[in-house]
């Protein structure tokens, strides 16, 4: 075993020589992506003895030699099926790690810059705030998924929404895994940087165009400043064979706010790490979810809110549904720091279990260093409830339809939050998608 | 219409229902009175097909069919409807779309064509005027977070989008005031025609003074200990129960419904 995961990493070794020699980037990425192999070369892929990774084991991603994606040379995707109708004028789209400008739209962001993030760094307009941000919060030092991330750094997205700055439209950023080769691996990267007092939304879409193996391995940094505020949407639908591991990080300046939610539907294998820190006051976020997993997959969400100064607020919801043979993880952890007094956590994860043959681990965590704190944290799992089934029959409707029904209705908890109806549309239609009727 | 004959039941292995016969009509009102753990949600439950009772003996013949074969959602297709002593909350699923799936599921058996949401917005409209339903309760979750009265009153109002030929309406009055208990129980008589039948559980006199009664039932123990007309129910009211389940000891308070 030890042997064919040091044979993976000579594989991406060897892209990496690959690509410093052909297309090097500009010299202070080159820096720190030499610096980011480096590491992962140490830390390789995380493995099942470190306690953070205890159930969801890399070691089929590890084995299998995937190759990193280079940039697509004028490939012709439709990726408009991708678009949520709000953003039709507002998309940027991601071709296998790399941005593409021929298929993204822009009309509706004249505001704000939105660019490949290579052209971010090397540009002297941008390559302040670019460089301060890249690879801070989602630091790859300890990190072997973070690293492998950013020494594959040659393009993704850059989006800066300056001061005062109130982005009507949604934005969205669609990462494309595309069928250029089998076993491909991309890398996308997002950074994103909201000045004080802006307001945006973001919606990161990542779909495929084939069902292939691949790996995605994403990162994504966002920094909220004083009083920004950053309405943020994932949606994880990668293809059914797909290896997607992907990162969150975000940082929250005074009195600002961050409401997000991560919809993971898709990859045989999923696992999102997504931290907040809260390290000014009055900071106020939201971290919800919902994973829905089917026979042979197994998704997992580990999660970090870190409450580093006093008044700030932190709401979590997480809802799984798991049917068939499938393994879900949540682990969220919650710290209040010595000082963060008059902190306001609050975390929930619920289960529903569709088949005897699913399982789910789940654990959330509270470390407490604060007296002055209001913290409340619960996990259930549970199957659907045989009352509820048979009121439902008691009124005509067949136990099929009646457990989609109620499944629908663990699932809306979360989906009614969504604020983008297009996306409220196409979660209905896969939570109802054996349900033969349309229920609005 | 239904004919119920020598019905057993039991739940976890205790007997609870000890032979139970009553015929309804077409038209008919009955009333089921009882002590309180005599079995009359029990039979409710039974006739609704509820998976946790386990029929022992008897039968139930509701329409010439064998109603103990059907499943619950086939038995309410097929025209019964059991208003709940407790209703169950369905989070996340509002009262709308509930509604509208068991309408369309009804109307998909008897061959019709199923209502699209804005066609059935305008029956449900039409059909919450008969119990005085707000159009708020409609977007609603069912039942979350409904007082005790609301839910008594949304029973009725599926009751009314479902037009049953047979209703079993378990203590719908309990939880009602006395405004609500009056438009609910309008509402009911709205209802009735000359081709369905209810049958209503109470422990209150007053409801039947709304809902009048044909015959009044008085389970006890798991059996019908005694049967009359309207006039038995004001005999209840001012006797209580001991009369009939104890008729030797006067004024004894030593009943014991389910032994
Ligand atoms: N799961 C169970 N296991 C054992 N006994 C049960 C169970 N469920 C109900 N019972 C018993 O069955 C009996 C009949 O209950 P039922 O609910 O039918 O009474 P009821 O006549 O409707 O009473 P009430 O007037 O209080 O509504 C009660 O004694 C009750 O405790
Ligand atoms: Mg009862």
């Amino acid at each position: 075993m030890v042997t064919e995961i040091a044979k993976t990493e000579n594989n991406y070794q060897a892209a990496f020589r690959a690509v410093r020699a052909s297309s090097p980037t500009v010299p202070w990425l080159e820096l720190v992506r030499g610096s980011a192999m480096e590491r992962f070369e140490q830390l390789g892929f995380p493995a099942v003895h470190n306690e953070e990774w205890k159930y969801t084991n890399l070691a089929p991603l590890a084995k299998q030699e995937f190759v990193p994606a280079t940039r697509p040379a004028g490939v012709v995707i439709d990726a408009e099926r991708f678009v949520f109708p709000e953003t039709a004028t507002a998309h940027l789209v991601v071709v296998n790690g790399f941005f593409s400008e021929e298929l993204s739209v822009k009309t509706g962001l004249e505001n704000v810059i939105a660019i490949d993030l290579l052209s971010a760094v090397a540009d002297a307009r941008y390559n302040k705030v670019a460089r301060s941000y890249l690879a801070r919060n989602a630091g790859y030092h300890n990190n072997g998924l973070s690293a492998l991330n950013t020494a594959f750094l040659q393009s993704g997205v850059f989006l800066w929404i300056p001061r005062n700055v109130k982005v009507e439209t949604p934005i969205q950023v669609t990462f494309l895994a595309d069928a250029g080769r089998a076993d491909s691996a991309a890398f996308p990267r997002l950074l994103v940087v909201a000045e004080e007092n802006s307001s945006a939304t973001l919606i990161e879409n990542f779909v495929s165009t084939h069902d292939q193996q691949y790996f995605t391995n994403a990162v994504a940094e966002i920094v909220i400043k004083d009083g920004a505020r950053l309405e943020h949407y994932r949606m994880q639908r990668e293809s059914s064979k797909a290896f997607h591991t992907s990162i969150t990080s975000a940082e929250l300046g005074r009195n600002s706010s961050y409401d997000t939610t991560s919809i993971n539907l898709g990859g045989r294998l999923s696992r999102h790490d997504i931290s907040v820190v809260l390290d000014h006051e009055g900071a106020e976020c939201w971290v919800d979810g919902l994973y829905l997993a089917g026979s042979d997959q197994h998704t997992d969400t580990h999660s970090v809110i870190d409450h580093q100064q006093p008044h700030c607020n932190s709401h979590q919801l997480y809802k799984g549904i798991l049917d068939g043979n499938a393994r879900a993880v949540f682990n969220g952890k919650i710290f209040v720091r010595e000082g963060a007094q008059k902190t306001d956590a609050m975390q929930t994860n619920k289960n529903l279990l569709l088949s005897p043959q699913a399982r789910v681990d789940t654990k959330p965590q509270l470390e407490i260093y604060a007296d002055d704190v209001k913290c409340a944290h619960g996990a259930a799992v549970g199957q659907l409830d045989q009352e509820e089934l048979f009121y439902l029959q008691a009124r005509g409707i067949n136990p099929e339809l009646g457990r989609s029904l109620l499944t629908y209705g663990f699932a809306e908890e979360v989906i009614e939050k969504i604020k983008i109806d297009s996306i409220r549309a196409q979660l209905d239609e896969v939570v109802l998608r054996q349900l033969n009727t349309q229920l609005e | 219409m239904l004919e119920i004959r020598n019905l057993h039941a039991a739940i976890n292995g205790n007997e609870i229902l000890k032979g139970i016969n009553l015929t309804v009509k077409k038209g008919e009102i009955h009333a089921i009175m009882g002590p309180n753990g005599s079995g009359k949600s029990t039979l409710a439950k039974v006739l609704a097909g509820h998976p946790q009772y386990e029929v022992t003996a008897g039968e139930v013949i509701y329409e010439g069919k064998n109603l103990l074969e059907l499943a619950p959602d086939e038995r309410a297709r097929e025209g019964v409807f059991m208003a709940f002593q407790y209703p169950i909350e369905i989070p996340g699923v509002s009262n709308a779309q509930f509604l509208r799936l068991a309408y369309n599921e009804k109307r998909k058996h008897l061959g019709e064509e199923e209502l699209d949401p804005l066609e059935f917005k305008d029956l449900l409209k039409e059909r919450a005027k008969v119990v005085e339903m707000d159009a708020s309760f409609m977007t609603r979750s069912v039942n979350e977070g409904f007082s005790g009265g609301e839910k008594k009153r949304n029973e009725i109002l599926q009751m009314a989008v479902l037009e049953p030929k047979l209703a079993v309406l378990d203590e719908t009055d309990s939880g009602l005031d006395i405004d609500a208990l009056r438009v609910v129980a309008g509402g009911v008589n709205q209802l009735l025609t000359p081709d369905n039948a209810i049958i209503v559980v109470t422990h209150y006199q007053r409801l039947l003074n709304y809902i009048v009664p044909d015959y009044v039932h008085v389970l006890a123990g798991g059996r019908i200990a005694r049967e009359g007309g309207k006039e038995l129910a004001l005999e209840l009211e001012s006797k209580g129960y001991d009369w009939i389940t104890n008729p030797n000891v006067a004024g004894s308070a030593n009943l014991n419904a389910a032994s």
